[in-house]
């Protein structure tokens, strides 16, 4: 297996910056912005986006904590169970705009599950998708909002996010 | 991060290692949450099928059993002993048959011989769960005990937990003698010497008949009920005289450590085992148990029917 390097530290970060200024663009009214991170890459990433997008509109936007384990479609098909952990979401989705954020975007079918996981918690009057990466394959009728990178992959190859806060260091990488 | 579940059944705590059981506690902390939500359902068993099948009473755990099931969006079907074809005479192997025939995916079974959901679990494809054998165990009540323990304290390692009262004919007990001592916790047991034989020693336990040296040094009281229904005359010594000896009363309680919790799996017999003071008191987690016995069973369903087998 070889890995192929698809973005390091700066480009990650240069990636984060533009998301987070389109992210403003499209969202004049900052202050009923709220992220919400996937565990376990996204939650890392929707706190970097909400440190970026808080310094362009001198403001804090909310972060909260999504677990997923129990809303995916494949319960007993799987030869490993997630650890599922509480989510951790420390403000009212009511009439929230959330930018939900993922590291890799795929089949869709984890944001499927964070989408329905969100409205157990309330009604948000917008959500928009955030990702890192976009590596095609859809699987159901669901695209991002904001992308830091497309990355036109086979089906069998494996794309690796590492950030610092969890891997050490800042990289996306491509597994043949 | 992933983990290996291996289990379709739950039969009880023995075949269980300190690291499955600290998964299921910590799965568990994640479904409590659930229930405290607006929404307090989850789709994971959309679709499946659960049959609580109770041949003997019970009322909490069916309830908490059928709740779980419910938050989890499983369909269930309570079938009690009065109104089972077993009084009509049926084998437990035909009832099992028939309920693999309605393609049940989970069996919640209670029943008071030892060894039964075993049985159904070596022949049936669903997911046999343990809702009290007998004298045997009751993993889920030992489960929720440990959550609960573990919510207060932070950790189960090191603390002494003195189990008090019928040992001998509680499967309570003996399935939180399996839990406490695999997670490291120091067990004494206390009681009426006719009820709590020496030979649980044999487990690693400290065993004694004095309630006031049982209760100095604990860190959680677990209080069991007088089981009445499976009392023998010469085994027991009389409510009255058991409260007066071995119930756990104000005097008493006032020399425990102040931050010794009161457990109890319940139905209460206030007066017996406890006086009523401390059943209600502040450091009585009764209620709690409660509570937390429905996210441990969350998290038991969610992890046997969770993986590919």
């Amino acid at each position: 297996m070889s890995a192929v390097p698809l973005m390091d530290a700066a480009a990650l970060d240069r990636a984060l910056t533009r998301m987070a200024h389109e992210i403003v663009e499209q969202n004049p009214a900052a202050d009923a912005l709220a992220f919400i991170g996937i565990r376990t890459n996204g939650v890392p990433l929707a706190r970097r986006l909400a440190d970026k997008v808080g310094a362009i509109c001198r403001c804090a936007p909310p972060v909260g904590e999504l677990d997923i384990g129990m809303h995916r479609d494949d319960h007993g098909l799987r030869a490993e169970l997630p650890v599922v952990e509480p989510s951790h979401i420390p403000f009212d989705v009511t009439d929230k705009t959330l930018v939900l954020v993922d590291d890799v975007l795929f089949t869709g079918r984890s944001i499927r599950a964070a989408l329905d996981a969100i409205m157990d918690f309330g009604r948000p009057r917008r959500i928009q998708l955030a990702v890192l990466v976009d590596r095609g394959h859809r699987e159901l009728p669901i695209r991002p909002d904001f992308v830091g990178k497309n990355v036109p992959s086979a089906r069998r190859e494996r794309i690796t996010v590492r950030l610092a806060e969890t891997a050490g260091r800042d990289e996306v990488v491509l597994e043949k | 991060m992933r983990f290996a579940w291996k289990h379709k059944d739950l039969l009880g705590i023995e075949p269980l290692t300190a690291e499955e059981i600290t998964y299921i506690l910590d799965a568990a902390r994640a479904f409590k949450q659930v229930g405290e939500r607006t929404v307090k359902k989850v789709p994971s068993l959309r679709g499946k099928t659960q049959i609580n099948l109770f041949i003997e009473p019970s009322t909490r755990t069916r309830t908490s059993f059928e709740l779980a099931a419910t938050r989890l969006s499983a369909d269930v079907i309570n079938i009690a002993t009065s109104a089972s074809s077993l009084v009509k005479g049926e084998t437990l192997k035909d009832t099992a048959r028939n309920l693999e025939a309605m393609n049940a995916d989970i069996i919640v079974i209670r029943h008071s011989a030892a060894g039964a959901p075993h049985f159904l679990a070596a022949r049936l494809k669903a997911s046999v769960i343990n809702a009290g054998d007998g004298a045997h165990e009751h993993p889920t009540q030992a489960l929720l005990d440990a959550f609960t323990i573990r919510e207060k304290f932070g950790r189960l390692s090191g603390l002494n937990v003195t189990i008090l009262g019928d040992v001998l004919y509680s499967r309570v007990a003996r399935s939180n003698i399996w839990l406490l001592t695999k997670m490291g916790a120091k067990i004494t047991l206390a009681g009426p010497s006719t009820l709590v034989p020496r030979v649980f020693e044999q487990f690693g336990c400290r065993v004694t008949h004095d309630i006031e040296e049982a209760i100095r040094d604990a860190d959680v009281i677990n209080l069991l009920r007088i089981q009445h229904e499976r009392q023998r005359k010469t085994m027991f010594p009389g409510i009255g005289e058991y409260a007066a000896l071995f119930g756990l009363n104000q005097e008493r309680f006032a020399r425990a450590k102040p931050t010794a919790l009161i457990m109890h799996p319940g139905p209460i017999n206030r007066g017996v085992e406890v006086d009523s003071e401390i059943a209600d008191g502040a450091r009585s987690v009764i209620l709690q148990q409660v509570t937390n016995g429905l996210a441990v069973r969350m998290a038991v369903l969610f992890l046997c029917t969770g993986g590919k087998l």
